[in-house]
């Protein structure tokens, strides 16, 4: 039904894509400086940013994972959209401010800031590195499966070869438009994604006389869960250990945001502190738009489409927001939908890109390769060619785990980002004891631990719907790590603290202190 | 960057008549215009400013998450009361949901209003130590 169509969605999208490419072009061609290329030149407003920190964390996961899993799982789908919400209080009151006033460019120069430069900073990226690639996986296994979709591709060879295009397309948007292009696109696609949302939902509200109740009634109908589907537990239910994992799941996502290193440095394309805050304040409304909308959507999908034919659908879950759109508004709305889902792939995949790239150019090449003496263009150049290699490393990543929900594979990414970051942010901000050797400690043992975890977890191995489900070496029951990682890297941190002899430096101290509320010594206006 | 140090004699907090006796406060810098961060850690106006910034924000994000994670906890092991119907089809744990939007964005606001009223202005008090004012 869906592909015979496929000229006109391909149209849609190519008409939208070529859209966004003129305006990163027209903004790009001025970037030079690396501030620019990395920061905007810190020239964005709170609003402004604010709508593009959502288009950040906009994503795949949040329109077609989240929409899947309630069409699926029904309520414990749900949680997703929750967490995602109050997590923002996170960054509101505890980081946003304090990192617009202390770094510039990247989150080492946070968690650097009273350390020993090189070891942290080289720490920081190769954190920044493994959660970008984690995060963009999940990515282009969403766009992969929604041109799977258009096109009706159910060959793997054919997905993979889907994988490659968007791959390149996404390297295409990091190395001609930098920090500032990107910006622009997320502010874009933010704008067309919740007219999309808010369109779908409202349509799906006026096929049912404007009922929450009655969308949900209809739901129960067409599922072979029945009433159940409105009730907690469809996926994390029967026993105390899927309560747990339930749990874990919900830890890592409240905690994860403020430590995703695309969303820290969106914080610095404003010029203060206040700026930060007031974009905060500005994605949390329109995210708590965007999430209230999912929820309808998701069990729309369900009362409309039925929960056979989403998971038979090139795509599985992830296809359920598209497939409500055919079913709604035909063959035109569900090209809009796709055409819209897939520039908020391209354009976050794009912000990560240039995160990890960013990160590894200004604290692995400039201060620890060169030692603070790189020249600003080579530390572009750097980053463009980094931006390439993890383009590769993300499209082979993706083709492995095709077929996952992306909100579960988000999932993961919050855990280790909640795992390795949060604690070192926290422990340096308000602990003065904390140390270059703590920092070590927390980072690489809340990675560590998390990548370990994951790799024995329910999710890679042992079940029919893990990644290797032939196999079974699935030793750690849950399948989301954060409800053991996280309380370990603080563990870590405080220990590798304690242990060594090695004093944090009082100045250093007292200037974050300092400067973390007030922004005086930084430049800031 | 700081400005220079203030000559003597030229008070920053001059009022009336009554401050010839009184010696200007001295700019927090050192002689090549660099805050001493560690003096205005221990000024009054910065330990101010913690406290304003401590008494709003530490009792918030732990009424927060205590809050998400009672709901959380309630949907993992309390599957039966969060089942419970309130309106038709929908049930207390949607409701609760729901009330875990409502709550975010109050808080939101709550603090952006609060920074706004007790924050931002001590912080300009404390940038004035330096010399480092906000337009």
């Amino acid at each position: 039904m869906i592909g015979e169509d496929t000229a006109l969605n391909l149209g849609v999208f190519a008409v939208f894509a070529v859209i966004t490419l003129f305006v990163l072009y027209r903004v790009g061609s001025r970037s030079a400086r690396a501030s620019d290329y990395f920061a905007a030149g810190s020239s964005f407003t709170g609003p402004q940013n604010g709508v593009a920190l959502s288009g950040d964390f906009l994503s795949a996961a949040s329109f077609l994972g989240i929409a899947g899993s309630i069409a699926v799982n029904g309520y414990d789908g749900f949680l997703y959209s929750v967490g995602w919400v109050v997590s923002w209080l996170l960054g509101l009151m505890i980081v946003a401010e304090r990192l617009r006033n202390t770094g510039r460019f990247t989150l080492g120069d946070v968690l650097a800031f009273r350390m020993r430069q090189r070891p942290v900073r080289a720490a920081a990226a190769n954190v920044t590195l493994v959660i970008s690639l984690f995060y963009m996986i999940a990515q282009v296994v969403g766009a992969g499966g929604l041109i799977a979709l258009l096109l009706d591709v159910r060959t793997a060879g054919g997905q993979a070869l889907v994988f490659a295009v968007v791959g390149a397309v996404m390297v295409l948007y990091v190395l001609v438009g930098g920090m500032k292009g990107t910006t622009w696109v997320q502010i874009i696609k933010a704008v067309l994604l919740l007219l999309c949302v808010t369109l779908m939902t409202a349509f799906v509200l006026g096929k049912f006389g404007f009922s929450l109740s009655s969308v949900l009634e209809t739901a129960t109908t067409k599922t072979p869960l029945g009433p159940e589907v409105l009730e907690p537990g469809v996926r994390y239910g029967g026993s105390p250990l899927a309560g747990l994992d339930f749990v874990s799941l919900a830890l890592a996502l409240v905690l994860g945001t403020v430590s995703l290193p695309h969303v820290l440095t969106r914080f610095y394309s404003v010029p203060n502190a206040r700026e930060a805050r007031r974009s905060v304040v500005w994605a949390t409304w329109t995210m708590a738009a965007f999430y209230l909308c999912t929820l309808v959507i998701g069990y729309g999908a369900l009362a409309l489409v039925g929960s056979d034919a989403i998971k038979n659908a090139p795509g599985g879950e992830n296809s359920a927001a598209p497939l409500l759109a055919f079913r709604i508004g035909g063959v035109v709305l569900l090209g809009i939908v796709c055409a819209v889902a897939f520039a908020a792939i391209l354009a976050v995949v794009a912000g990560l890109t240039l995160t990890a790239s960013a990160s590894f150019a200004h604290d692995v090449y400039a201060n620890v390769v060169k030692r603070g003496k790189a020249d600003p263009r080579s530390e572009v150049r750097v980053a463009r060619l980094t931006a390439v290699a993890i383009g590769l490393a993300a499209i082979g990543g993706a083709i492995a785990a095709n077929g996952q929900n992306v909100a579960f594979l988000v999932g993961l990414a919050f855990a280790l980002a909640a795992s390795a970051n949060l604690s070192t942010i926290v422990y340096s901000m308000f602990w003065k004891r904390f140390n270059t050797n703590g920092t070590l400690w927390a980072i690489y043992g809340g990675l560590g631990s998390c990548v370990l975890l994951i790799a024995f977890s329910p999710a890679v191995s042992g079940l029919k719907t893990s990644v290797f489900p032939d196999v079974d070496f699935a030793l750690f029951p849950l399948e989301n790590p954060g409800l053991v990682s996280i309380p370990l890297s603080f563990l870590c941190g405080w220990l590798g603290t304690v242990l060594s002899h090695e004093v944090a430096d009082p100045d250093k101290q007292a200037e974050l202190e300092v400067r973390s509320l007030t922004g005086i010594g930084s430049g800031l206006r | 960057m700081a400005k220079a140090i203030l000559p003597p004699g030229e008070s920053r907090r001059a009022r009336g008549f009554a401050t010839f006796d009184e010696p200007p406060p001295p700019l927090l810098v050192d002689g090549a215009g660099r805050p001493d961060f560690a003096a205005i850690r221990d000024t009054a106006e910065f330990r101010e400013l913690r406290r304003r910034t401590r008494v709003f924000v530490l009792p918030a994000v732990l009424g927060f998450l205590t809050w998400y994670l009672t709901y959380v906890l309630a949907s993992a092991y309390a599957a039966e009361f969060m089942s419970g119907k309130v309106v038709g089809e929908i049930n207390v744990g949607v409701v609760l949901g729901l009330l875990q939007f409502v709550s975010t964005l109050a808080l939101t606001t709550a603090y952006a209003r609060y920074a706004r009223r007790q924050i931002d202005p001590q912080v300009a008090a404390v940038r004035a130590l330096t010399a480092q004012e906000r337009p």
